[in-house]
């Protein structure tokens, strides 16, 4: 076959010479190309190396059934591997490989040497890898690292961008077909919102593989030019349903053209809600069954006559067309009318009269009740072996092209996706889906029934818009000379030769003696066979294989096919890129960021940023050093010493207000609230019901029905949602009202002995006073038009007070503090500095709040009110939960002159050994700038039991052991005096 | 992609909603201290197949807990109410 571009015809345009490369050759093709076809134009044959044996591959499809030719296209961060050349659209400077091939594609040598069939045939992995013979992965592991493969995807970040869009439409119609087209019509001009949807780039389907001027093609312009006049149909080519979801949802990604220079988005992912889907997929072709099947130069005869009347091309000058109906004339009849020398094998005894006539008038050589039996040649056909059924006389005819078809079978695949289940029907001898889910009908060669397409495709879009209550008239179906759709007949798989591979799944490899070894070896049901074999399980999902494996297995085990049952289908249906999914969610936009009041501040002053869930807070600030480990330790000492401020706005703050906000609080915490006085706050502990945990934070009390709670940073979210339940389902007698506030409020907190004083100075209108302001005091203050909350509470020990005022406030306040302890030295310090101070005055947090500790595991058995019930009361009193031996809170500090600390390192007792699980492990670890070493929290068995001794702290990763104390978790002040100055 | 009629938004995306489990079992007062019948309500579930009665809340809208008839073997929703109205409404 020499791929002969014809010179005129095609639905290529001339004029657009486009450059492109393979492996570095140069080479032209047209505008309306598909990489595959303009390769075919240059005389490529061989498109890459099969997956286990490394076989010659050409193109066997067109379109998106392609199993053979896989390509990897683009360069550097743009290098997408595994695209079947034939749904490639050739555009300028485009530069592509082909895959799995060593040295290379032309001349592998893992094919000349037959070097890797005997390791890879069917169950090879379950039989080597499982038992006793297990430990052979280590020697066959090279092996089947470089046989074994598709493309090789690149390192480096994707430079493409990707977008999502979603519609909400009334009816989406998959598929351009003539089904599709008439429904589309019909939907429209009743009135609903219709969006058709089309894998290639134009719409059509199979009436685009005709020439241009035929009947087909011109009722596929008028259909067009009667969609595109409706204002309530959109039509989107270039784009694949992967997949139908619940709810009639459907996924699919458009891919772009792509246009040197041009920066766009390369792919798009629809998410489609639609009131109403009609599949009008149509039909695959499927191979038949012969040796070497899988051939450069074995096509399938529709992909055959697709590139003839698409792309201009005659693939073949000797073709002989092998087949068992009668669509695979057609291409017989167009390929001798564009200049071919054309066999005709087929296996029926006596096809009809008009094609045998037709053949006649052509010179089509016709050999009847005869089957193909194995082709000659290895990186193309040079002959095909035939047998006449009857006498079993062989025959051998000389050819460089085979065009096959063994029917075709109804594109069910989506339907499936969306909870259909597919029906063997013995009259078309194919699975055709069963009856219909609500809000789905299909219409055309997918739905098996071979009569016009055009009426089944309009009365499925007329009932789709009526049933959506859209009644204007939706016009007469559309009227065409049409010639049924011959679908797959019965065939007869079971008697071939055994001396050449006959291939069942191209991409897999799977061959038919790979079926004879699944069934002796007992796996026998298609379910089982897929998985031993790994049949239909290749990026083409089947498309031209699962069928012929289902037939072949029906042959080999003696039972029909309706017995047999089928596999599922699930998406996608065609392969789907990481990075359409992902869309713009990658990187800072992987999730939504948020960012306190004060961010931009802390940015233009040396801040360093940490994520702390969602959120950006500062970690540490420039002016206390050039790295973490130095600056958090002089952002404590200056807490210490002088006063510091932090950002805190980060807290979850929840506003609660009603008559019976005591109530409810007194039965979220363990500690009671209605008790609490107007203006004050209480340190609060809240359980998950099975007693662990859940948060903890200070309330406070703003007036006789308004409570303000906080959370930690991390529970916020988990922390309002279960207010809300408690509120909504579990007492919605309660008079309580909850509102997150969190966005509303700046918080910042001053801390240090010279707290009060900036404070003071800072808002000499507000008497701060320990009178005025005693430990756990709250005030509600307006100064001008801003209201301000002050809190003295505090996280790190020292004399301390949150400020809160509205966001908008925030900078303002935060340079206004700043400024006015400018004299005293105040500094601002960021989370780890928060943190460590909050280590050494032994309070717990997020890491110790890890839903597994209790109350009395935390050191806070005593919050627990013995006078009211509360939520987890009851499960925290299981015995599992009060034994004493339960890893609980201890202090621990280094005594050792070196080594370090870690958080995470395993405890043990002094004298035993290191293994197993240990005795604990250290959750926290700082620097103490009051006692100038490492120390720790940490959860040990018997907790303070153990107050004193010497343990082993292992951190096996890096293979240290450091000796620590247990030391009670209050570092500094245990008495309070700092709290209470 | 499974929908939810939420009755104060409208039909939505369940991504925008939380999951919170079986609404048709009764939550125990806690008044009751008997650990039994609390790790009876927090541990053990039905997986029935069929109609469902589950918690949903529309966390990315409305804010309001709903309870969600849902069909577990075919995923379709028959009919959401505001949990605060009781059981079954
Ligand atoms: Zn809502």
């Amino acid at each position: 076959m020499t791929g002969t571009r014809l010179t005129k015809g095609g639905r290529i345009d001339r004029s657009a010479t486009l450059q492109f490369q393979l492996e570095g050759r140069r080479f032209t093709g047209y505008a309306g190309d598909t990489l595959a076809s303009a390769l075919l134009a240059n005389g490529i044959r061989v498109f890459g190396r099969s997956f286990k044996y490394h076989r010659p591959r050409g193109i066997l499809a067109s379109g998106i059934q392609e199993p053979n030719a896989l390509m990897t296209v683009g360069t550097g961060s743009r290098r997408i591997p595994n695209l079947p050349a034939t749904s490639v659209e050739l555009y300028d400077g485009l530069v592509c490989e082909r895959q799995n091939g060593w040295p290379s594609v032309d001349f592998d040598i893992g094919s000349v040497f037959g070097l890797f069939a005997r390791f890879l045939s069917a169950g090879f992995y379950y039989k080597t890898f499982i038992g006793p013979t297990r430990g052979s992965w280590m020697f066959y592991e090279r092996w089947i690292r470089r046989a074994a493969g598709l493309g090789r995807a690149t390192h480096e970040p994707d430079s493409a961008r990707y977008d999502h869009r979603h519609h909400h439409t009334d009816v989406l119609v998959i598929g351009s077909g003539p089904a599709g087209l008439a429904a589309a019509l019909a939907a429209g001009r009743a009135g609903s919102r219709v969006l058709l949807v089309e894998q290639d780039s134009m719409a059509g389907g199979s009436l685009l593989d005709s020439p241009i001027g035929t009947d087909d093609d011109q009722l596929r312009s008028a259909l067009l030019a009667q969609l595109v006049a409706l204002p309530t149909v959109q039509i989107l080519t270039h784009t694949s349903v992967f997949g139908l979801y619940d709810g009639l949802a459907a996924g699919m990604v458009e891919r772009r053209p792509v246009i040197q220079g041009v920066s766009a988005p390369s792919e798009v992912l629809h998410i489609v809600r639609a009131n109403q889907i009609i599949h009008a997929t149509g039909a695959l072709e499927q191979p038949l069954l012969f040796g070497n099947n899988d051939r450069p130069g074995v096509m399938l005869a529709g992909a055959v006559r697709a590139h003839l009347h698409r792309y201009a091309l005659r693939l073949g000058d000797e073709v002989v067309v092998v087949t068992n109906h009668d669509s695979a004339w057609s291409a017989a009849f167009d390929l001798a009318d564009a200049g071919a020398r054309v066999t005709v094998v087929d296996e029926r005894p006596a096809p009809n009269a008009d094609l045998l006539q037709g053949a006649k008038d052509r010179a089509i050589a016709v050999r009847v009740h005869t089957v193909a039996t194995r082709v000659f040649g290895s990186n193309g056909v040079k002959a095909l072996e035939v047998r006449d059924a009857e006498s079993g006389a062989v025959a051998r005819i000389a050819c460089d092209l085979v065009a096959m078809s063994g029917g075709w079978i109804p594109t069910v695949q989506l339907t499936t996706h969306g909870g259909v289940r597919t029906v063997f029907n013995p009259t078309l001898g194919v699975h055709v889906a069963g009856p219909m889910a609500a809000g789905q009908s299909i219409a055309g060669a997918a739905s098996g029934d071979p009569t016009d397409p055009l009426k089944q495709g309009h009365a499925v879009g007329v009932r789709a818009a009526q049933a959506l209550g859209f009644s204007a008239d939706a016009g007469l179906a559309p009227e065409s000379a049409w010639s049924s759709v011959p679908l797959m007949t019965t065939r007869t798989s079971a008697s071939l030769p055994a001396q050449s591979k006959v291939f069942i799944d191209f991409q897999s490899d799977v061959t038919l003696s790979d079926m004879h070894v699944s069934l002796e070896d007992g796996f026998e049901s298609p379910e089982h066979l897929k998985r031993y074999t790994a049949l239909g399980m290749a990026t083409d999902q089947g498309k031209s294989s699962h069928y012929n494996g289902l037939t072949t297995l029906s042959a080999l085990r003696g039972q029909a096919m309706g017995a047999l049952g089928t596999t599922t289908h699930r998406p996608p249906y065609t392969p789907v890129t990481v990075g359409v999914l992902a869309g713009r969610s990658v990187g800072l936009h992987f999730r939504a960021t948020r960012r306190t009041p004060m961010h931009e501040w802390h940015m233009a002053n040396g801040v360093t940023m940490i994520e702390a869930g969602p959120w950006f807070r500062p970690w540490y600030y420039r002016w206390a050093g050039a790295d973490v480990g130095s600056a958090y330790i002089e952002e404590m000492r200056v807490v210490r010493s002088r006063v510091g401020l932090s950002d805190v706005s980060s807290l979850g703050k929840i506003e609660l207000t009603g008559p019976d906000v005591g109530i409810f609080l007194d039965r979220v915490y363990v500690n009671g609230f209605s008790s609490l006085a107007v203006g004050k706050a209480r340190y609060g502990v809240m359980l998950n019901d099975d007693g662990t945990v859940l948060d903890d934070g200070t309330t406070a009390r703003l007036g006789e029905h308004r409570y303000f709670l906080t959370t930690t940073t991390a529970q916020a979210g988990e922390v309002m949602s279960w207010l809300e339940f408690l509120l909504q389902t579990v007492w919605p007698d309660l008079r309580v009202q909850a509102v997150s506030v969190t966005d509303r409020w700046a918080a910042m907190s001053l801390a240090g002995p010279y707290a009060r004083d900036v404070l003071a100075r800072a808002l000499p209108e507000i008497d701060v006073s320990n009178a005025a302001l005693p430990h756990m005091g709250v005030m509600e203050r307006q100064i001008g038009e801003m209201p301000v909350r002050i809190g003295r509470l505090s996280f790190s020990g020292e004399l301390a007070y949150e400020v809160y005022v509205p966001a908008d406030y925030g900078v303002g306040m935060w340079e206004h503090l700043l400024a006015v302890g400018a004299d005293v030295g105040i500094r601002p310090y960021g989370l780890e500095a928060l943190a460590s101070l909050r280590i050494e005055k032994g309070h717990v947090a997020g890491i110790e709040l890890d839903h597994r500790n209790t109350l009395r595991d935390l050191g806070l058995g005593k919050m627990g009110s013995r006078a009211k019930s509360y939520i987890g009361r009851a499960l925290s009193e299981r015995s599992e939960l009060v034994d004493t031996q339960r890893w609980s809170l201890v202090g621990l500090e280094l005594v050792e002159p070196a080594g370090k600390l870690r958080g995470g390192a395993i405890l043990f007792a002094k004298d035993e050994p290191i293994q197993g699980h240990g005795r604990g492990y250290i959750t926290s670890v700082t620097w103490s700038t009051v006692h100038e070493r490492l120390i720790a929290l940490a959860l040990y068995r018997g907790g303070l039991n153990h107050v004193g001794e010497e343990i082993v702290c292992a951190y096996p990763l890096r293979g240290e052991q450091v000796r620590a104390r247990i030391v009670s978790p209050m570092f500094i002040d245990p008495a309070g005096e700092r709290l209470h100055a | 992609m499974l929908r939810i009629p939420c009755p104060h938004c409208g039909v939505r995306d369940y991504t925008e909603f939380r999951y919170a489990g079986d609404a048709s079992k009764s939550r125990p007062s806690l008044e009751i201290t008997d650990v039994k019948t609390w790790h009876d309500h927090v541990f053990l579930f039905d997986n029935p197949k069929g109609m469902h009665q589950e918690y949903w809340q529309h966390v990315q809208g409305c804010r309001q807990w709903l309870v969600l008839e849902r069909d577990t073997s075919t995923n379709t929703v028959s009919r959401a109410w505001f949990a605060r109205q009781g059981k079954s409404s």
